[in-house]
């Protein structure tokens, strides 16, 4: 049996570690893809006010901190029995919409742009956002930065702090906007919608006119039927702040729609021994491996999923944009991976369509900003999108409003079992018996994985769209037979 | 003048300062005018190989975020210090152990156990926990071993620089940069930060005599606008902690927490704060006072939020 591991990836609390065993005649044995680091917030949180919560979890991750302070936010909200005012609401998801804005901007110009835009097979010193920008104009490249930089500003106008911050409180948030400040937050937004319009117009015109990059996305080796999850409003349409969880199966049919209290009934967390991260599937199919199809429990939640798992989106733009998806890629759902980067970009326009209601609304600049709890805290549920999946975190009391568990169910580790199974499936349909291992493997798998932005690559962590990747394979015994690295 | 030579490393930290490092925006370009990255696994495709075939103290400077979680942070902080001139401690992470750090009121144990087997959606009914070493069907697989207790860099390697916050805010980060660029450095061991006794003076919140007869929840009532949240009775660390970062959180009305550690001179943050609390609670009365207090809930969580690691408590005594 030969090993190959790929070491480091990068990380996810860590960095992660791919090694790929393979049969004596050469082909693909196994593929196992390990998370090295562990840091126990559910542990070390218990103890803590629960009105920290917010500030506590969010340093779970500097790139998403916005995704865990609304979710943690929102638990608190529920196990003090209090509902947010209207204006607290609104500012929360236009908040959120800014994040959202951001974080989709990064992804798809600094990480996945470079596949696209540069195409799958352009050299390695290309392959990065310099290339991009050289491809695209200079003028895109600079809407880039500062389409980054101003929803930066909505982010601490709204929330406090550019980084991790501050304004959630149970019933509402600390802080109102002023006039001044809804102006300014409304040109960033038209200028966003713009610049979403622009993004898609740039996937058209690089991806979509290019049969062979269509012929890639819809090819074998990047599709999976799985389940797919993502919030929904009441219309069932897409919503990243608020709704209930709505599963589809892979023929795209409702299987489930669960309040944030009912999760511990549809997602259980599996454990390996060969790994820090857990793998999540959905209780009523049941862990059947990593494996694809109807009978396992295995789903994803990312943009694509949540694409998948609504009826629609609910702004004009990005319902356009979402037909025409659909339309093109042959009905729903779309078990094409590579179709995330699509869907990304319609979330996109999306955030940022919504972004401008929100800040055109009228009650956004309005002073009542907090319900206060008359409520003891007792036990709650918050679920919010992260851009990375469907972010869950739930909290019990004790009797001073200390937490007494904590239990975390992040983005990314929704997405792990469909993970392995993708690197999996690019490992298989590159190492072929009897061959040499193609000097294409690291970009092959790096393109398997990248769709789903896992947090182990997220935003900043490939700032250039490369990683250090570093490929071993040795024979049987030990020795070294081939060395890939770039 | 040659170009510097930086590097830029994370161990266990959750990558806000990479993002906070990416906040400077532009001014990014006069870094790269001055300072050449040669290492950083973020932007940069340079392996740890490539570090260990540098020679000693070829690297001018070093910005080391996240704190000291396992043997892999423990060999990379080694290593890139023995690399570097200037090692940089950037971040509460590396600092002070930060948020993770609170991980040392427990132990590994308790830590996996709660992950693996006591968390409410976990599933697993065979009671597996993640190993170091595996044996699976097709060979063996490794993991690296989770430590006990969560450790600072300058617990682990010599520091010449601090670097404070959580994140460092923008104008910290530039700061910080701005003197690696000039050479102009104080002397060794010194943070590079806005001087600023503490939070108070950047806080714009009017200040009184400080008197407390109760401790609110910053749930429980919203703060007067412009007034003190501590006066108010908001547990604002903002006096125990050292200034620098502008003051945000107050401004935002929400005490500050402790991000930028302890004051200039004060070896521990939590003593501090309480030695401050104790001048401002308005009572004589021993049942009183212990009434006063019974309104912070969790006062070593509180107190040492961001600087457990660091502090003279340093981690809990577990009873086996």
């Amino acid at each position: 049996m030969k090993k190959i591991v790929i070491d480091p990836i990068t990380r996810l609390e860590g960095h992660g570690k791919i090694t790929i065993f393979l049969k004596d005649d050469g082909s693909v044995a196994n593929v196992y893809l390990q998370i090295p680091e562990l840091r126990g917030f559910e542990q070390f949180s218990v103890g803590r006010p629960v009105e920290d919560m917010p500030q506590i979890t969010q340093r779970i991750c500097g790139v998403c901190p916005e995704a865990h302070h609304m979710a943690s936010v929102k638990a608190l909200d529920d196990m003090f029995h209090v509902e947010p005012t209207s204006t607290a609401k609104k500012l929360r998801e236009l908040f959120y919409s800014a994040f959202y804005v951001t974080d989709h901007t990064t992804h798809f110009y600094i990480l996945a742009g470079p596949d696209f835009v540069m195409g799958p097979d352009a050299p390695v010193a290309e392959r990065n956002i310099l290339g991009v920008i050289a491809k695209v104009g200079l003028e895109l490249g600079g809407q880039v930065i500062n389409t980054r930089k101003e929803n930066h500003w909505v982010i601490q106008a709204i929330g406090g702090r550019q980084i991790h911050p501050v304004f959630g409180l149970p019933g509402g948030v600390s802080k109102r906007i002023s006039e001044d400040e809804r102006k300014q937050i409304e040109d960033i937004a038209k200028r966003s919608v713009e610049f979403g319009r622009t993004s898609l117009k740039v996937f058209n015109d690089i991806v979509l006119k290019n049969k062979a990059y269509v012929d890639l996305i819809v090819s074998d080796a990047y599709t999976h039927k799985t389940y797919y999850m993502g919030l929904v409003d009441d219309k069932n349409r897409v919503n990243f702040y608020d709704g209930k969880v709505r599963v589809v199966d892979p023929d795209g049919k409702e299987f489930v729609k669960y309040a944030p209290n009912e999760y511990l009934d549809n997602v259980g967390e599996h454990v390996e021994p060969w790994s820090y991260t857990k793998f999540t599937f959905l209780k009523k199919v049941g862990w059947k491996g990593f494996t694809d199809g109807k009978g396992s429990g295995v789903y994803r939640a990312t943009p694509l999923s949540r694409l998948n798992a609504a009826e629609g989106m609910a702004t004009p733009l990005a319902q356009e944009e979402y037909q025409k998806m659909y339309s093109t890629l042959g009905g729903k759902p779309v078990h094409h991976t590579l179709a995330t980067h699509w869907a990304r970009l319609i979330e996109l326009l999306y955030a940022a369509e919504r972004m401008l209601e929100l800040s055109q609304d009228k009650e956004i600049t309005g002073p009542n900003i907090r319900n206060f709890p008359t409520a003891k805290p007792t036990e709650g549920v918050g679920i919010v999108e992260a851009p990375r999946g469907t972010l869950t975190h739930h909290y019990t009391a004790d009797e001073k409003g200390c937490i007494k568990t904590c239990n975390l169910i992040v983005g990314t580790t929704n997405n792990q079992a469909a993970l392995f199974m993708s690197v999996k499936k690019a490992a298989q349909a590159l190492i072929k018996p009897g061959k040499d291992i193609p000097e294409a493997l690291l970009n092959q798998i790096e393109m398997a994985w990248r769709p789903y932005d896992p947090c182990m690559s997220c935003s900043t962590h490939t700032l250039p769209g490369t990683l250090p990747l570093d490929v071993s394979v040795y024979d049987a015994e030990g020795n070294l037979v081939k060395h890939l690295s770039r | 003048m040659a170009k510097l030579k930086v590097a830029l490393y994370w161990a266990a930290s959750c990558g806000g300062c990479e993002i906070a490092t990416l906040l400077i925006a532009e001014k990014i370009l006069k870094l790269a005018e001055a300072a050449d990255i040669v290492f950083w696994p973020v932007a940069i495709d340079a392996k740890y190989a490539d570090v260990e075939k540098m020679d000693d103290k070829s690297i001018d400077a070093c910005l080391f975020n996240g704190a000291i979680r396992n043997s892999e942070n423990e060999h990379l902080a080694k290593l890139l210090r023995q690399k570097s001139k200037i090692m940089i401690a950037y971040g509460s992470c590396a600092v002070e152990g930060c948020i993770p750090g609170l991980a040392n009121f427990y132990n590994r144990k308790m830590v996996m156990d709660t992950a693996y087997l006591d968390t409410a959606s976990t599933d697993n009914p065979d009671k597996i926990i993640p190993q170091t070493s595996i044996k699976v069907p097709e060979g063996e697989l490794e993991l690296p071993e989770l430590w006990e207790t969560v450790r600072t860099l300058a617990q682990t390697v010599d520091v010449d620089y601090f670097v404070p916050g959580c994140p460092p805010e923008e104008r910290t980060t530039w700061l910080a940069l701005e003197g690696l660029i000039s050479g102009k450095l104080p002397p060794k061991g010194s943070f590079l930060v806005h001087p600023a006794n503490a939070v108070c003076n950047d806080c714009p919140r009017v200040k009184h005599e400080k008197k407390v007869k109760t401790f609110h929840r910053p749930y429980e009532l919203a703060p007067e606008p412009d007034k003190c949240l501590l006066e108010q009775g908001f547990l604002c660390y903002g006096v125990a902690t050292r200034g620098g970062c502008g003051a945000p959180c107050p401004q935002a009305n929400m005490p500050c927490t402790g991000c930028y550690g302890p004051v200039e001179g004060v070896r521990d943050q939590g003593s501090h704060f309480l030695s401050a609390l104790a001048s401002i609670i308005d009572s004589n009365d021993p049942d009183e006072i212990q009434k006063i207090l019974d309104g912070i809930p969790d006062p070593a969580g509180t107190f040492y939020r961001y600087s457990l690691a660091d502090s003279m408590i340093n981690r809990a005594r577990i009873n086996p």
